[in-house]
């Protein structure tokens, strides 16, 4: 409860989740928001903004407006399943690690942290390039391959810190195995960074799989943010000044990255106090309020 | 010592899993994509060209996945990468080379400014809580931070070149200058750098001021930091000296571990401004399927961040004696 009530009243919070509700409700009922399908060339070649076509046409007459709003639901379903995914298999490396020890640990650690080195957006292209057209299945699976290796090596680090606690020895005393320790007593000790790592690589699947659409080595036949802007690139809309076909993507990218980055600064602020924004003369007010009843 | 022997141990065995994994990725495949390109390229690409081709990429040679490996391995140490296919028949080797000073000027003096400006900020931000850095800084930084690099070179190619018409925003000089040490192409060079920096000074310059930042502030609690103030030091002697010095550490580490996204950050900034450098070539090589090129530029980037974080492992082996002593 406490906790809820730091994050309602956080800016920060309020802002991301309202944003990112948001496009939640535009991913479910894309239906009841655009009128026109994404797809369907039905209109003149890249018109301006009207009544008709708030954000204007592409240029093989489509409706910008609703290929923006149905184009969330790829991302999100990209930035969910990657993002959880390689949320949990950090989760299970970096702390069996750390609860494991001696040569596991030596082993494990050693894995997170070349993985860790080895310069991901490059990786990416050069799988995705032999994959050819990777759909949502296969983003997700790319992107959850290459993208645990930071939060596993902070969760192994937290894990440590942990290791010596007493309701751990209780429990290795008690006879539990392994599992039971790891996933009844240490993971739920973790939440918060856990959300805070799940929300960073949601941030960087969004952008990730846009940048990969964007280069065309997405699925040029789906309707998502990154592949509208490969086609605007492709069809040199900003040259040809129709500015729309890259502004109205991009924004939405940024948008929901944002959404997710505001929720994680704001998870940071509240699990450590003393990242909070000073107020100090509110506290002063306060402080003088409470004295004086007393 | 021992601790920087450790780290390029470190630097060989990753640079052995990059080469691994250059080497299965291809072979991994559903229908080994590079078959169809050796396929596609039979018609161009003849004679011991072909045979080299196909060792690297483990079509028709006949030779157990083992036997593969250690002829793959055997070629990448002899620095061979095969041929471009593009570019053919120029060695892979010679095709990168030309690429690669354009890259290292344009994004190594980006980077390093992103690194200094960004920390600098974070520190100022850091002393002066709630002041006027910190109440803007951050909030903004944040949503900087979820803007994708691509758009914003985009958004700068919209505003300074297309509508204000400043600065070129294509290629990496003027093709009329002659290529050398004159003047008219010195200043070409320098003119078209200046979108393509800005675009990667901006978008990476968010991590650098909010991780300073947040460590500062949990330096500034430090009883050492206490201890200078009851010592009566000069506050900025305290600000640099005490807590920046602290807390810059893990803003070192930091900066060896972001360098893999400000590298994908480059690629995309070199291939919205057709910028001639690294990450332009790897897209190219991409499009047109030159596999043997895109392998290389792999490696070369692989490297390049290897070294870099090498450096940072020294440099924080230099300013944190615990690095040293306890490991």
């Amino acid at each position: 409860m406490r906790f809820l009530r730091a994050f309602t009243r956080n800016p920060k919070a309020a802002t991301g989740a309202v944003l990112l509700a948001a496009f939640v409700v535009l991913a479910l009922f894309p239906g009841l928001f655009a009128h026109d399908s994404p797809t369907a060339e039905l209109y003149q070649r890249n018109l301006g903004p009207s009544a008709q076509h708030l954000f204007g046409t592409t240029g093989l007459g489509q409706d910008i407006f609703a290929q923006a709003v149905y184009g969330t639901q790829q991302v999100l379903i990209i930035a969910f399943g990657a993002g959880l995914a390689s949320t949990v298999i950090a989760a299970a490396i970096g702390v069996a690690a750390a609860y494991l020890g001696g040569f596991w640990d030596a082993i494990l650690s050693l894995f997170t942290d070349v993985v860790l080195v080895i310069p991901l957006f490059p990786l990416l292209i050069v799988i995705a390039a032999y994959v050819h057209n990777s759909g949502t299945t296969v983003m997700i699976a790319v992107l959850t391959f290459t993208g645990w290796s930071y939060t596993a090596r902070q969760l192994r680090s937290q894990a440590l810190s942990l290791r010596n606690r007493d309701f751990l020895a209780a429990a290795k005393v008690r006879g539990e195995r392994a599992r039971y320790v790891i996933v009844v007593e240490i993971l739920p000790t973790m939440i918060s960074l856990l959300v805070a790592a799940f929300l960073t690589n949601a941030l960087y699947d969004v952008l990730f799989a846009s940048s990969l659409q964007f280069i065309g080595l997405g699925d040029p036949n789906s309707t998502s943010w990154g592949t509208m802007l490969y086609w605007a690139q492709n069809n040199e809309a900003l040259q040809a000044g129709y500015y729309l076909q890259a502004i109205v993507p991009g924004a939405c990218i940024a948008l929901l990255g944002a959404s997710f980055a505001l929720l994680n600064y704001a998870f940071d602020e509240i699990g450590n106090p003393a990242l909070r924004p000073v107020r100090r003369r509110r506290q002063r007010a306060l402080l003088v309020r409470r004295l004086s009843r007393a | 010592m021992r601790f920087v022997l450790r780290r390029a141990g470190f630097f060989l065995l990753t640079l052995w899993a990059a080469v691994t994994l250059n080497f299965f990725l291809p072979r991994m495949m559903p229908g080994n994509p590079a078959v169809a390109m050796v396929a596609k390229f039979r018609g161009r690409v003849t004679g011991q060209e072909l045979a080299s081709l196909e060792t690297l990429f483990g079509v028709n040679s006949g030779q157990s996945l083992p036997v593969q490996y250690v002829h793959y391995i055997g070629d990448i140490a002899t620095g061979n990468f095969g041929t471009s296919l593009f570019y053919f028949p120029s060695p892979v080797i010679d095709v990168v080379r030309g690429a690669v000073f354009w890259t290292l000027g344009l994004f190594g003096v980006a980077t390093i400014l992103a690194f200094i400006l960004g920390t600098g900020v974070g520190i100022v931000a850091a002393w002066r809580r709630g002041g006027l850095v910190d109440s803007i800084a951050p909030p903004v930084l944040v949503i900087t931070s979820a803007i994708p690099y691509f758009w914003v070179g985009m958004m700068f190619i919209l505003i300074f070149g297309l509508k204000l018409q400043w600065l070129p925003w294509s290629g990496g000089a003027d093709l009329t200058a002659t290529p050398g040490w004159n003047p008219a192409y010195v200043g070409s060079v320098l003119e078209h750098a200046v979108l393509p920096g800005l675009a990667l000074l901006i978008t990476a310059i968010g991590t650098w001021t909010l991780t300073m930042r947040n460590n500062m502030v949990t330096t500034l609690a430090e009883d050492y930091v206490r201890m200078a103030r009851a010592k009566g030091l000069k506050s900025t002697r305290i600000m640099l000296d005490y807590a920046a010095r602290n807390a810059i550490l893990p803003n070192l580490t930091g900066f060896a571990m972001s360098l893999g996204f400000v590298v994908g950050g480059a690629i995309l900034i070199e291939y919205v401004f057709n910028y001639p450098g690294v990450g332009y070539m790897l897209l190219q090589a991409v499009e047109n399927e030159d596999y043997p090129l895109m392998q290389a530029l792999f490696l070369l980037i692989t490297v390049a961040v290897l070294v870099a974080i090498l450096l940072a492992d020294i440099a924080t082996a230099i300013f944190d004696p615990r690095t040293r002593s306890s490991e």
